[in-house]
């Protein structure tokens, strides 16, 4: 229990990698891409969990109350912000592959030419 | 490289890089034992310092600012990427339309009646996330995502020339661009008013009050407005790539 959320979050990382290094579809690649980038999500968030503690949120609870650290969140907030919008940009980019070289199989994409 | 071999080095390499993280884990401290103490830190001052409830705004659009400007621009670029790469490729001269565009399949009445009814409440949530960012969970980034995805349940329950008609091109790309710019401003505002760049200079108001935690609430809805356009425009341009048949609608 003490390991359990680092080891889901080295197992996400290791799964999105072997799915990038065995994918035969662009798209495969960037879904397991963001798999990748989800261990990150759950390896920041449990760095900075406490048991029992509130959200660092004190609307309803007087400060002082002891709260799970905020940094991580704000980080994890920017991660997947820049997840998601780094994801539309590499889908956008299969897509001019394909239009190009009517191909989404990595394996089969050969240098470009010209 | 056969995919073969890919594969065994794959997996031998990737057994070397497990025995690394779990050496890394064990020495980390374990899960729920948080020993601080920037965490705590914040959690104890910010409160009073910034007058606003949820600390981790208050990293976000205060104590870290800077960061969170980068973290727009990433946004903006990416977005901004997005555009110019899908409409390089439509006026590309060898460019042409799929073959056979998607038919209009009919939209069931479930999907009409649950997409229209539920634009008006979700956009009053994305709103009151965005507003409410220094008091409750939520922000700009979040309510802004919301927000962005709205129009989309127009595209869902009627069709594209429909979606295209309430999600003007035009305001998507002025909000991102008036959002991004926005932040900038108040920074540079910040400075004009005698402070560092970006610092907080306004008055901070009442704690738990909508009007108060100064600049932060401005940046915050600066980025609603910014992710509201980004997030617009993506899909904007992602649904130009399937184009529907207009006349069997």
């Amino acid at each position: 229990m003490r390991l359990l959320p680092y080891i889901v979050a080295a197992w996400l990382l290791l799964t999105g990698l072997y799915g990038i290094v065995t994918s035969r579809n662009l798209l495969h690649v960037i879904v397991c891409l963001s798999i990748v980038q989800s261990s990150t999500y759950v390896l920041l968030l449990s760095v900075g969990y406490r048991t029992g503690a509130i959200a660092p949120i004190f609307a309803e609870h007087p400060p002082g109350t002891p709260a799970v650290d905020p940094v991580v969140h704000a980080l994890v907030l920017t991660d997947i912000v820049v997840g998601a919008t780094v994801t539309a940009l590499l889908f956008a980019l299969a897509v001019q592959v394909f239009k190009r070289r009517g191909e989404v199989d990595p394996a089969r994409l050969r240098p470009l030419r010209e | 490289m056969s995919p073969r071999f890919r594969k065994w080095l794959f997996l031998v390499s990737t057994l070397g890089l497990a025995l690394l993280l779990f050496w890394a884990v064990v020495a980390l401290p374990g899960f729920g034992n948080y020993p601080g103490p920037y965490g705590d830190l914040l959690n104890s001052v910010a409160v009073y310092e910034r007058h606003v409830t949820n600390i981790v705004t208050a990293v976000n659009f205060d104590y870290r600012v800077l960061d969170t400007l980068g973290e727009e621009f990433i946004l903006f670029a990416a977005a901004t990427g997005v555009m110019l790469l899908l409409r390089e490729q439509r006026a590309a001269p060898h460019y042409r339309l799929p073959a056979s565009p998607r038919a209009v399949f009919a939209r069931s009445d479930a999907a009409r009646w649950m997409g229209l009814g539920f634009i008006g409440a979700l956009m009053a949530f994305g709103i009151y996330i965005v507003l409410h960012a220094h008091l409750t969970p939520g922000g700009g980034f979040q309510g802004g995502a919301i927000l962005g995805s709205t129009s989309l349940l127009v595209y869902l329950a009627s069709k594209e020339s429909v979606y295209r008609r309430v999600t003007p091109k035009f305001l998507a790309e002025l909000a991102e661009c008036a959002g991004a710019g926005g932040y900038v401003v108040i920074g540079i505002g910040a400075l004009l008013a005698g402070g560092a760049f970006l610092q907080n200079v306004l008055p901070l108001g009442q704690t738990g009050n909508l009007a108060s935690s100064g600049t932060i609430w401005l940046i915050n809805f600066s980025i609603g407005v910014e992710v509201t356009g980004a997030f617009s425009i993506l899909f904007l341009e992602f649904i130009k790539e399937v184009p529907e048949r207009e006349d069997s609608a």
